[in-house]
């Protein structure tokens, strides 16, 4: 660093210094903002709404209708938004493999280009939630908030400790281990089947950010007291100790009180 | 010791007992002792000895382990979640190695090599009559000696003591508890008593008011009074009773009972989150078929009915908190609840 | 003292101990009645050890957690370890359970060596009851015993209870307000009662320290007292023994307390403790950092109590609160009484009336049976449960009812776990209730008395050996291995009591009591296959044609 100063004697050498460095992250942070900008306000381009517009004549509209209107086996898209879509589509669940209580995740049926192609053409066909800022899914929030307003909106559903659990009639509330936190985020925004919506009136993106946080730090850390049997609760545990503490004790005593050979 | 082949046929009793037409068989007694390898061949007695001292150092490394990782892995305030569970597993499977070591090295120098052959005792009967016929006599002296046959008047009075005695027991019992008011019957719903200023709906757990246009069709806000969390004392009772759940609903799909028309508000209603079964929160809300359920015994409410009971042992609707706007576009209870919430209690009807 | 034996002198150092401390205490007699004590040894005899020993380690581990627990409900912000609850505002209860489990070395594993040990103590008490009922264990004289055993199995209960609640977390919290609304149920006193035990309103700041109370120092004072009169009472009747040959009434066929069955149950300790340790190593039990700090709004799906209380819960969820749809007939459980008062049937009646009558007749068993039998006589020998086949059923009948309770307390799971309605599963566990302990009888009798005609088919013919031999004319027949003696023995040393019709009282008198006697005598023994007789194997083994290749040496093929 030294033997660089020592050349630059020029007293304008700082100034054009400080112009060029001004410059570049002027240039920069334009780029960048516009970048963002791409991805915040669904920007979505015209071709991607016109390939998902073939794509959700082939493979959704027989349900949702040619134009998203709905029909009687299909709910109206309609101001459902990007969000929904992309939800549904990229956790499998739509197309639905066939009718029951809810539909159920399984291996997605397109790809990311193809996803978004469609949600670009679900937004197109009114407004509704877009797809979520990358800077709400960083898992950067407020960990002890977040589990706090799990515990309130969330755990009478999907459990304390989002194993999941039982609604009415068949349906149920998924376990949330390992749903990347688009998702999870897209859920609490459009309220998918019949999970209620949370949106941004309700709890602000920043709680949404935390409630993520919460669920990434109790999925990275696991369960300090060992195999966590599932997390659901005493009835694993009670199990447990019938069928493997018990079992164990059993075959002791069986050999305890047999005759050695 | 008895005589290992007692086979002397049962005490008769007044039971009928079967198989005596064709006689009873005899008893063989204990069967003959079966030598183990550890009897006859020395090798085998060595080898189990070696067993039982090789489970007694398994016992001692286990031991040993135990205390280095006690002292090794220190916990604080800032200790990891991996620390924690390492020492935990560290401490629990060597404690289950020094235990398990002694355990099965004692039984199995048990099995292997102290004798092993079955021995009879007698049984003796638990009382005998010479026994009975002694403690009778004494008892009758006893009696005799107090004169409490001869002197009803001390007996009746001495009875009268003893059963009067254990109320002050009761007595001091007293001070656990309040006596049951009429608090189970408000909660921090109903408007100030002073001004009349009604009580806003707000967020839980954070504690902001929730405007009327907040609610979308579709969601669920999980409510608490204003005014909740500034509560220096009995925080949580307040809660208990005061926790609400708001809906928004398409207001067609609404069936309003006569008497209740001004308590939503656009399709939006609020109803206690208390089970009327046994009190847990029913906070589980399925926006698509309006259906309320409870995760503790899965009551289920009809949103559409006014909470009226579709499943599950709860019996009784949850009770609907009245709202409407305020002058600022904020939702406020109109009143309190207008019955108890949560369980029912004997006293419920009580006015 | 002068005295004319010369004075005994020890000839080793721990003689002159062990002498010392006789002279002062009369020790020797005990070891003389004690020393080589009789104790018939099997398997299933080790139940009620594996829950002494439990209780043994819970005083241990319960003992180093309440240096550690605090069970105030004052409130205090959380600054520990675990990340995700840094910052909530929480009882004292709850931060110190979070600090024994996060801070305090070793404090994890006690606590869960603590819990699990909790499960496996009521397991192992309901194991050992099973088995002395369907044995025949309580009959006389151990009728009080048993008993004793019930009050210890529902002290147990308690005893979990309170323990489970201590931490003041989401769940146990939600837990102690499902035991509020049960208490308020009752019928005059409910509030009253709920007032006074929490010290007010629900939640209150009192429960925990009173419940702290009752499970460090009232119940386990009560059920150690309990334990105490409960192996005096084991050792003044000495154990039971199973039917065999050499076992009768009037003796006790096993092994010497000394050296070998104190090694194997002082052994058998340390077994139990290393296989809970290495459980609480291995395995998260009452994860309390994922439920929160106890608040009345939020609740986790999936509560339950544990397991032991589970059948209560499962009464109540079982219980409809109404039946009949929303506009049509209702039919509530809940009425108003009185003008005035509410009785609220959709939770009293599942919380008393199930658990009453499971524990009734778990009480009055001993002597509904003695009643039925007038059976005066004292038995230590077991009954195979299969040679008492009428007992056995209504055992598993009641086992069955227990198990659909059971069973219902984790509908929620079962639903969701095995990808059906939980209405459903309520619906066919509401038909189970009724039905189930119907079936099981029924089931159970028939195969009990399956299995007795199976053994004296045994005991008549001998063991099947699979060996099939074709006789010269021509005829094939599987060769039976005729049993020892000792093996017979086993099978045919039974008592299978008949019928006993009404008999005069000393009136010479049939009273209406005994005519029902009589009737219940019927019902209980009119199915019997009764044990072999020497007249029967002589029978069997004189028109026996294949006698002859049976006792035949197995050579030539």
């Amino acid at each position: 660093m030294k033997a660089l100063s020592q050349k630059r004697r020029h007293p304008l050498a700082v100034v054009a210094l400080l112009v060029m460095g001004l410059l570049l992250t002027g240039v920069l942070y334009s780029v960048a903002s516009t970048a963002n900008q791409a991805k915040a306000d669904s920007g979505f381009t015209a071709s991607d709404v016109s390939s998902g517009q073939k794509l959700f004549v082939a493979n959704c509209a027989t349900c949702h209708g040619m134009n998203g209107q709905g029909s009687a086996s299909g709910p109206s898209l309609v101001g459902v938004g990007a969000a929904a879509a992309d939800f549904q589509v990229s956790t499998g669940r739509m197309p639905m493999q066939m009718s029951g209580p809810q539909a159920q995740r399984k291996p997605a049926q397109f790809n990311a280009d193809q996803t978004r192609q469609l949600a670009a053409f679900v937004a197109s066909l009114g407004a509704g939630p877009t797809l979520p800022d990358e800077s709400m899914l960083d898992g950067k929030g407020d960990a002890t908030h977040g589990g706090e307003l799990f515990r309130v909106n969330c755990a009478m559903c999907h459990n304390a400790a989002a194993a999941g659990g039982a609604l009415t009639r068949g349906k149920f509330a998924p376990s949330l281990d390992g749903v990347p936190a688009q998702n999870i985020y897209e859920a609490m925004v459009t309220g998918p089947q019949n999970m209620p919506v949370f949106s941004d009136a309700n709890i602000s993106p920043e709680g949404k950010r935390d409630i993520i946080t919460f669920l990434q730090t109790i999925q990275k850390q696991g369960s300090p007291g060992g195999a966590d049997l599932g997390s659901l609760g005493p009835v694993s545990e009670g199990l447990f100790i019938w069928v493997a503490g018990l079992g164990v004790i059993i075959a002791f005593t069986i050999w305890l009180t047999s005759r050695s050979s | 010791m008895g005589n290992p082949s007692d086979g002397a046929p049962q005490q008769g009793g007044t039971v009928a007992t079967a198989g005596q037409a064709g006689g009873r068989f005899e008893d063989p007694g204990i069967p003959p002792h079966r030598p183990r390898l550890a009897d006859t061949d020395p090798k085998a007695a060595k080898r189990a000895e070696r067993q039982v001292t090789a489970l007694f150092v398994i016992s001692v490394i286990g031991t040993v382990v135990f205390l280095i990782s006690y002292f090794a892995i220190d916990l604080g305030n800032d200790s990891s979640i991996d620390t924690i569970r390492t020492q935990n597993i560290l401490l629990g499977l060597s404690t289950a190695f020094a235990m398990l070591g002694i355990g099965t090295g004692i039984v199995h120098w048990a099995k292997a090599l102290m004798p092993d052959h079955e021995v009879s005792e007698a049984r003796h009967a638990v009382r005998t009559e010479e026994d009975r016929a002694a403690a009778v006599r004494i008892v009758d002296d006893i009696i005799e000696e107090t004169g409490i046959k001869r002197r009803p008047l001390i007996r009746n009075t001495l009875i009268g003591a003893l059963a009067l005695a254990p109320l002050p027991a009761l007595a001091v019992f007293g001070d656990l508890g309040p006596n049951a008011n009429d608090k189970l019957r408000h909660t921090m719903w109903a408007p100030n008593a002073q001004t009349g200023k009604k009580v806003r709906l707000t967020r839980d757990p954070d504690g902001t008011p929730i405007r009327a246009s907040d609610v979308t069709i579709g969601s669920a806000f999980h409510v608490i009074p204003e005014g909740l969390n500034d509560l220096k004392e009995g925080k949580l009772n307040e809660k208990a009773k005061a926790v609400v759940l708001l809906m928004r609903l398409n207001p067609e799909d609404l069936n309003i009972s006569p008497g209740r028309e001004s308590w939503s508000y656009n399709g939006i209603v609020a109803y206690s989150k208390i089970c009327t079964h046994v009190g847990c929160p029913v906070a589980l809300y399925e926006q698509q078929t309006h259906h309320l359920l409870c995760p503790c015994h899965q009551s289920t409410f009809d949103l559409t009915h006014e909470c009226q009971v579709i499943f599950g042992p709860a019996s009784r609707p949850l009770p609907q908190l009245p709202i409407e706007v305020d002058s600022d576009g904020y939702l406020v209870a109109t009143s309190d609840f207008h019955e108890p919430v949560g369980p029912s209690y004997w006293e419920r009807e009580y006015s | 003292m002068s005295n004319a034996s010369p004075t005994y002198q020890p000839p080793t150092k721990v003689g002159r101990i062990a002498d010392f401390v006789d002279q002062r205490t009369g020790l020797s007699s005990v070891t003389r009645e004690f020393g080589r004590k009789i104790f018939p040894d099997h398997w299933s005899f080790m139940f009620g050890e594996v829950a002494l020993y439990c209780f043994i380690i819970l005083l241990l581990s319960g003992t180093f957690l309440t240096f550690f627990f605090n069970p105030s409900m004052a409130e205090t912000t959380y600054s520990g370890a675990y990340v995700p609850l840094r910052g909530m505002d929480m009882s004292v209860a709850y931060q110190s359970s979070l600090h024994i489990s996060f801070e305090v070395r070793g404090g994890l594993f006690m606590r869960q060596l603590h819990h699990w040990a909790a499960l496996l103590f009521v397991a192992a008490m309901s194991v050992h009851m099973l088995r002395v009922f369907f044995t025949g264990a309580f009959r006389k004289p151990r009728e009080i015993n048993w008993v004793i055993g019930g009050v210890l199995l529902i002290l147990g209960m308690a005893e979990g209870f309170t323990g489970y609640s201590l931490p003041d977390d989401l769940l146990s919290g939600n837990g102690l307000r499902i035991i509020d609304g049960v208490i308020k149920s009752i019928p005059v006193i409910g509030t009253w009662i709920s007032f006074f035990l929490f010290g007010g309103e629900f939640p209150g700041n009192a429960i925990i320290g009173r419940l702290y109370v009752l499970h460090i120092l009232l119940i386990p004072a009560m059920i150690l007292g309990l334990v105490a009169l409960h192996l005096i009472f084991v050792v003044v009747h000495k154990h039971t023994q199973y039917p065999g040959p050499g076992r009768n009434d009037r003796n006790v066929v096993g092994y010497p307390l000394g050296p070998v069955y104190a090694a194997k149950a002082g052994g058998f300790f340390f077994i139990v403790f290393g296989v809970l340790a290495a459980i609480a190593a291995g395995f998260t039990i009452n994860p309390i950092w994922n439920y929160g700090p106890y608040d009345p709004s939020p609740v986790s799906a999936g509560t339950q109590p544990d397991w032991y209380i589970g059948w209560v819960d499962g009464a109540l969820r079982l219980m409809p609160g109404v039946l009949g749809a929303v506009g049509g007939y209702r039919q509530h459980f809940e009425f108003v009484v009185f003008g005035q008062q509410t009785l609220t049937l959709n939770v009293l009646l599942p919380a008393l009336v199930p658990a009453g009558i499971v524990f009734t007749v778990l009480f009055i068993y001993p002597w509904i049976e003695r009643w039925i039998t007038k059976d005066e006589r004292e038995h230590h020998v077991l009954d195979r449960p299969r040679n008492a086949p009428t007992r056995t059923a209504i055992g598993m009948a009641g086992f069955t009812f227990y198990c659909v309770m059971w069973a219902a307390a984790s509908s929620d799971l079962i639903a969701t776990h095995f990808h059906v309605a939980l209405n459903d599963v309520t619906y066919w566990l509401r038909a189970l209730f009724f039905v189930g302990p119907i079936i099981a009888f029924v089931v159970t009798k028939r195969i009990a008395l399956g299995l007795q005609r199976k053994d004296r088919e045994i005991a008549l013919h001998g063991r099947e050996t699979g060996r099939i031999v074709r006789l010269p004319h021509g005829e094939f027949i599987e060769v039976h291995a005729p049993l020892d003696a000792y093996k017979r023995y086993r099978l045919i040393s039974f008592d299978s009591p008949e019928v006993l019709p009404a008999q005069p009282n000393a009136k010479g008198v049939v009273d209406r009591r005994e005519r029902r006697r009589a009737k219940f005598s019927q019902w209980f023994f009119e199915d019997r296959v009764a044990p072999v007789t020497p007249a029967e194997l002589e029978a069997a083994h004189a028109h026996g044609h294949h006698e002859a290749i049976e006792s035949a040496p197995t050579s030539g093929h």
